[in-house]
């Protein structure tokens, strides 16, 4: 690698806490942020979310918003998070940092509310164009002020972590020398309906990994990291280096992953490639595990073929829910608290393994050296993503 | 990054564009000219999908068959506003049925990576895919990314580019509502000449087969490429300047400015100032009259550049001053939308 990319900064907002402090008390404490919908409107009282139990008001209120603001929920949960990520990263100018935004629902949860009410009420109108996901990180680009290059990527469940792939390239290639990569995403009853729909969203709480999951539960989050060149960063505290990367295509469906998990181990391997690694350097894996029977047995059978033996692996979704275009910001999150602690954090609600792959992820709170994570996010459309955060030197 | 292979589909075909034949529309919102999709896409495949795939579909293959290339080392998508046919089916199935009894189909064809992920299943493509949505910086975004892959030492060859964006039965005629698009009566080929607030818009796609060198089968290249989320008009010109001057371009060696007029007198100033100062001397098109705006149609743009460097002619419906004719050698693209989401593309002759 030519220019070594580290992490100055993050923030974070999920259903187990409102800040970095918070979400990790929950990670060490085995506390989920499992909920019945109290927020988000649905018929669907049995289905268990990921819930952050703060309405948009409340949300608009801590950022002093204008009361005709156009924010989505995205957006709310974004600027928050954010902001905790500049804060973390002493981060006061922004005139050329750049900013890469993963999101798939936009603002959805507007355009479900008004479809039917644009016609006839025009206060309403301004979410119009919040459907697609430019609009949100627009909104949160706009609060901050920042101008120049502003983008974003939206590959479903892997956005944010190919956003943070791209920011690291963006570095890398000297295009800029600060970037804010992440993503965020809010609840929706079109998503949570979209995967009731296919038979793959669990009635009970997830089990990652386990031969008795029954599929997954939607969460919702935003979660950014503050990315510098090691000029920037030389008189910081470095969190961690984004060190690999690799995004690859399964090529095989677009919902299901393929039997072998041919793009994960793709994925996987590029990202150990580009990190110059070995698969043993690999201390831990914060694992895609959504809890669905296909993708589980997908990724096991993957991670079986990359490594001969096995590191401890969990997937903190068992606390989150799973956290679409999100769930790679905040999954990075907590591999550098892990990296920064020493610790790993369980995969909750697993008791017994998949008969055909036989592994078993980490179940308690286990303190470690941990010089290297590995973390997996894959998407819909066969998108595959693998990143590596390593320990600072 | 050279341009070894692309195609286009738009509300205008290419004959028409060079026959100085271009088609006028009285509706604000008009769709893409019919393209024979069953030439590309198996009858059973072609039911299941939405015009954004087909149109994305089709140009992807066309692209990839005049630069000779089976399978590209990724394929990069820009997508403003993604599969809106089938997220209207679905959320009007939720609103219908009160969340019950609802199908799959739509929903997994609603994710903005359809494109992409349906191109690499089409293809057996399992490289680099990715795909951006970043409003009217969407396909630059991709053109971005692509020119990253080359710099980077990943063994990257070729890079299948695009941008599409389709329209929407109900989501679409939203912008009625919102100011985005003229009321009253339109004659689209008129409205640059317009004293009224809002654009007209369609849908197509464009894509390009880039290669990192040149081959036999080269006939343009793609220099360049910036993105600006906000920009005043004052520091708009001094990035173009620098970004010509990185480029090795004085401004009046530039030979034509393919600029984003749609008509918008809130909006349109961005272009007027750039027409009447920074690019007096240079030949000035203008495209949207023809096309209308929408998120991606700046692939159209760089589809229209690519191709007039290549026959080397002028599409004269498209002038907007009456500078004599160069033989054309390098042009910049600028855009924007409700003055947001800025680019620059710069494009050359070999």
């Amino acid at each position: 690698m030519s220019r070594s990319v580290a992490v100055t900064g993050m923030g974070i907002f999920s259903a187990i806490g409102k800040n970095l402090e918070e979400n990790h008390r929950s990670l060490i404490h085995g506390k989920h942020g499992l909920s019945y919908p109290e927020i988000l409107e649905t018929v669907h009282q049995n289905l268990p979310i990921g819930e952050i139990k703060s309405t948009n008001s409340d949300l608009a209120d801590a950022l002093n918003l204008d009361k005709n603001h156009a924010f989505t929920r995205a957006a709310l949960l974004g600027t928050i998070a954010l902001k905790e990520a500049l804060q973390n990263a002493k981060i006061e100018d922004f005139i050329n940092i750049g900013f890469v935004n993963g999101n798939s629902v936009g603002g959805m949860d507007m355009t479900e509310r008004f479809y039917r009410e644009y016609e006839s009420n025009p206060a309403n109108r301004r979410f119009i164009q919040a459907q697609h996901p430019g609009f949100t990180t627009e909104q949160i680009a706009g609060y901050f002020g920042i101008d120049n290059y502003v983008t974003t990527i939206s590959t479903a469940c892997s956005s944010a972590a190919n956003a943070v792939m791209l920011g690291a390239r963006l570095i890398q290639s000297g295009r800029l020398d600060q970037v804010i990569v992440g993503g965020t995403d809010c609840l929706s009853r079109f998503t949570l309906n979209g995967f009731n729909s296919l038979m793959i969203y669990s009635e009970d709480f997830p089990k990652p990994f386990d031969s008795e999951r029954k599929g997954l539960n939607l969460g919702e989050a935003a979660a950014y990291l503050v990315l510098e060149s090691a000029d920037f960063a030389k008189n910081k505290e470095v969190l961690g280096y984004v060190s690999g990367y690799g995004n690859a295509n399964d090529a095989f469906h677009q919902t299901a992953s393929s039997e072998n998990g041919e793009g994960a181990y793709l994925a996987m391997q590029k990202a150990l490639e580009t990190a110059n690694l070995n698969p043993h350097h690999i201390d831990y894996i914060n694992a895609h595990g959504t809890a669905t029977q296909n993708n589980d047995l997908s990724e096991s059978r993957a991670l079986i073929r990359i490594f001969k033996e096995m590191p401890a692996f969990s997937s903190t979704k068992s606390f989150t829910g799973h956290t679409l275009a999100a769930a790679g910001a905040i999954e990075a999150v907590f591999s550098l608290l892990a990296i920064k602690h020493q610790q790993i954090y369980p995969n909750l609600n697993f008791n017994s393994a998949i008969s055909d792959t036989r592994l078993r992820p980490v179940t308690e709170l286990k303190s470690t050296k941990i010089q290297h994570v590995l973390s997996n996010s894959f998407g819909f459309g066969g998108n595959c993503t693998s990143l590596i955060f390593s320990k600072d030197e | 990054m050279y341009i070894n292979g692309m195609a286009s589909i738009a509300a205008q075909t290419e004959e028409d564009l060079f026959a100085e034949n271009l088609q006028s529309f009285s509706e604000n919102i008009f769709p893409a000219t019919s393209v024979n999709y069953k030439e590309y896409i198996k009858p059973m495949m072609l039911r299941r999908m939405s015009k954004t795939i087909k149109m994305g579909l089709v140009t992807a293959k066309r692209a990839l068959n005049e630069a000779g290339v089976d399978v590209p080392d990724s394929i990069i998508v820009g997508t403003g506003e993604g599969c809106k046919q089938d997220t209207e089916k679905f959320l009007e199935n939720i609103l219908d049925e009160n969340e019950s009894f609802l199908t799959p189909t739509a929903f997994i064809q609603s994710t903005h990576n359809t494109v992409g992920g349906q191109i690499a299943l089409d293809l057996k493509c399992t490289g680099y895919n990715m795909t951006y949505t970043q409003n009217s910086a969407s396909f630059e975004s991709a053109l971005i990314d692509a020119k990253l892959q080359f710099t980077e030492e990943m063994g990257t060859r070729c890079v299948l580019v695009g941008g599409v964006d389709e329209i929407a039965r109900i989501s679409t005629p939203f912008y009625n509502l919102d100011g985005q698009l003229k009321a009253g009566e339109i004659n689209t080929a008129k409205i640059l000449q317009s004293s009224s607030e809002g654009t007209i818009t369609s849908e197509g796609a464009a894509f390009f087969l880039l290669s990192e060198i040149r081959t036999q089968d080269s006939f343009a290249e793609i220099s360049d490429c910036m993105i600006y989320r906000n920009i005043s008009e004052e520091k708009l010109q001094e990035e173009i300047s620098w970004f010509l001057k990185k480029n090795d371009l004085k401004i009046d060696e530039l030979d034509v400015v393919i600029l984003g007029n749609n008509g918008d007198t809130r909006y349109d100033h961005y272009y007027q100032q750039l027409q009447e100062d920074l690019f007096k001397n240079t030949l000035q098109l203008g495209y949207k009259n023809w096309v209308g705006d929408y998120n991606t149609v700046t692939a159209y743009a760089c589809w229209l550049g690519a191709e007039i460097l290549k026959r080397k002619e002028i599409p004269q419906q498209l002038k907007l001053n009456n500078l004599p004719l160069k033989q054309p050698t390098s042009i910049l693209v600028y855009n924007q939308y409700l003055g947001k989401n800025h680019s620059l593309t710069l494009l050359r002759s070999l």
